[in-house]
């Protein structure tokens, strides 16, 4: 069943065409790695996805409905705007964690925020309410003892390491219930002995019903969780296809060379330990 | 003069100095919000007319601005003229307002995009972002500088004599240029100096109190 469907997405950032037409489509359960150099537009994709940037022009649905459509005239509103992004979570490079809020809270505070405004909506009465936030805690303690943060709950984000920050980010995403969980560059802001425990996390979230995108470095990682691989560069799509396909045999030429540039790297890592 | 009298005469002048200070608070603190929204507006000609006037204002003597307050008026207008202790006021909130503004536009500006990014893709409005996730962070990190100005408030209400409002130094110069006598004034530093004392350790037990997070 279709999740996502992206057509011909546009982005110019002041005269530099950042994005030159991107399209894709993503079945629900599918995990996408998105993959290729920096500067290639890969977080500039994501942020569209997301809406943090507009695009100038192309189509996003997800679940048919139209989170973004350059050709129509209507200008969203604030609130449309905020219901459309919800479709998506968002795990960021740099955590982005409230530093003054305990996990718990970091979880707590946007989905206590969005049921208070559904409770008002509803009209629910005091025990409706108490009976929705206990539930929303519930969940949010669920969800900290799945990415293994239960223990730390009460912890403010200063006092944990990168990884457990970054799983913590992961679980604030996960509350929401979003239809696609994207992930940008999760593991680059970590020590490298920190990537392996937040990548674990990721892959084990992936189920039948749970659809992800992950812009990432982590050629290993794309290879061995992903059902489908996109190759950005310069703004363009230049592969796609399952891992297989684009790792083992990749046609542009693109591809091959930066292919071989990640597997120096790789091999040249090994070498030195 | 005997002790008792002095004391008595600084008390009334102090109670003066307290009230203006009191007051400036309360009207400057939100005031420099209103202008640091407005010096960070992106609509280009309010950002332009706020940053000019917070030049105009940080770049003339708070005593220059005190007297224009209480006789401009008057000589301009030909308006009935002020009162000296309320035009003392809206001169002091006008000023500590511009230097606020600046002060909470720094803090604001100071904390990453990521946060406002966060907030938003977790569904959360501007107004609840600003004030659940950014405005915490921003009182965290303008303390320091806020104590500074604070501290300075209190010694700048002495600036009041210049239109004859009765405060602690104009108080004390009475008695000194009365009586011949000196110590007095070294009396009233005291008074300032177990004031700004008091604010000192105020902030500081503030800032601890932010201290539970790092960042």
């Amino acid at each position: 069943m279709k999740v996502l469907e992206v057509k011909d997405i546009r982005k110019k950032f002041d005269k530099e065409e950042v994005l030159k037409g991107i399209s894709f489509e993503l079945n629900r359960g599918e995990v996408l790695a998105i993959i290729g150099s920096s500067g290639g537009g890969k977080t500039t994709l994501l942020r569209c996805l997301t809406q943090l940037v507009t695009p100038d022009s192309g189509k996003i649905v997800v679940n048919d409905d139209v989170i973004f459509d350059g050709e129509s005239e209507h200008r969203m509103s604030d609130r449309e705007l905020r219901e459309k992004r919800l479709h998506f979570g968002l795990v960021f490079q740099q955590f982005n964690l409230f530093p003054q809020y305990n996990v718990l809270n970091n979880l707590l505070l946007a989905a206590k925020l969005l049921e208070d405004e559904r409770l008002k909506k509803a009209k629910a009465d005091k025990k409706m309410r108490k009976e929705a936030m206990e539930h929303i805690e519930a969940k949010a303690e669920e969800i900290l003892k799945r990415v293994g943060m239960y223990e730390k709950r009460f912890a403010y984000p200063c006092e944990l390491s990168g990884g457990q920050q970054q799983r913590v980010a992961i679980a604030r995403a996960l509350i929401l219930n979003p239809d696609i969980l994207c992930f940008d560059e999760p593991t680059s802001a970590l020590d490298p002995e920190l990537t392996g425990e937040v990548l674990k996390v990721i892959s084990g979230l992936k189920t039948s019903d749970s659809t992800m995108i992950v812009v990432t470095h982590e050629m290993e990682f794309a290879r061995r969780v992903a059902d489908k691989v996109i190759f950005i560069a310069d703004g363009v799509i230049e592969e796609m296809g399952t891992p297989e396909e684009v790792f083992e045999h990749p046609k542009s030429e693109k591809m091959k060379s930066f292919f071989s540039k990640s597997v120096e790297v790789i091999a040249g890592g090994k070498k030195e330990e | 003069m005997n002790f008792l009298q002095v004391t008595i005469n600084l008390a009334e002048g102090f109670y003066t100095t307290l009230l203006l200070f009191a007051i400036t608070l309360v009207g400057s603190l939100p005031l420099g919000l209103l202008i640091a929204f407005g010096s960070m507006s992106k609509i280009k000609p309010i950002r332009a007319v706020v940053r000019g006037l917070v030049w105009i204002i940080r770049g003339t003597p708070l005593m220059l601005q005190v007297i224009l307050v209480f006789y401009g008026p008057g000589l301009i207008f030909g308006l009935y003229g002020l009162d000296r202790f309320p035009a003392v006021v809206i001169a002091f909130i006008i000023n500590y307002a511009a230097y606020f503004s600046e002060i909470y536009r720094g803090g604001i500006e100071s904390i990453p995009k990521g946060q406002y990014e966060a907030g938003q893709v977790l569904g959360m409005t501007k107004t609840q972002i600003f004030f659940k996730v950014v405005l915490f962070q921003v009182i965290k990190r303008i303390i320091p500088p806020m104590g500074n100005e604070i501290i300075t408030l209190v010694k700048d209400t002495s600036l009041a004599r210049v239109i004859a409002v009765n405060e602690l130094l104009n108080s004390a110069q009475d008695i000194v240029g009365e009586h011949a006598i000196i110590w007095p004034i070294f009396y009233t530093g005291a008074f300032y100096l177990l004031f700004t004392g008091l604010l000192t350790i105020l902030f500081g037990k503030l800032e601890k109190k932010f201290n539970y997070y790092a960042g």
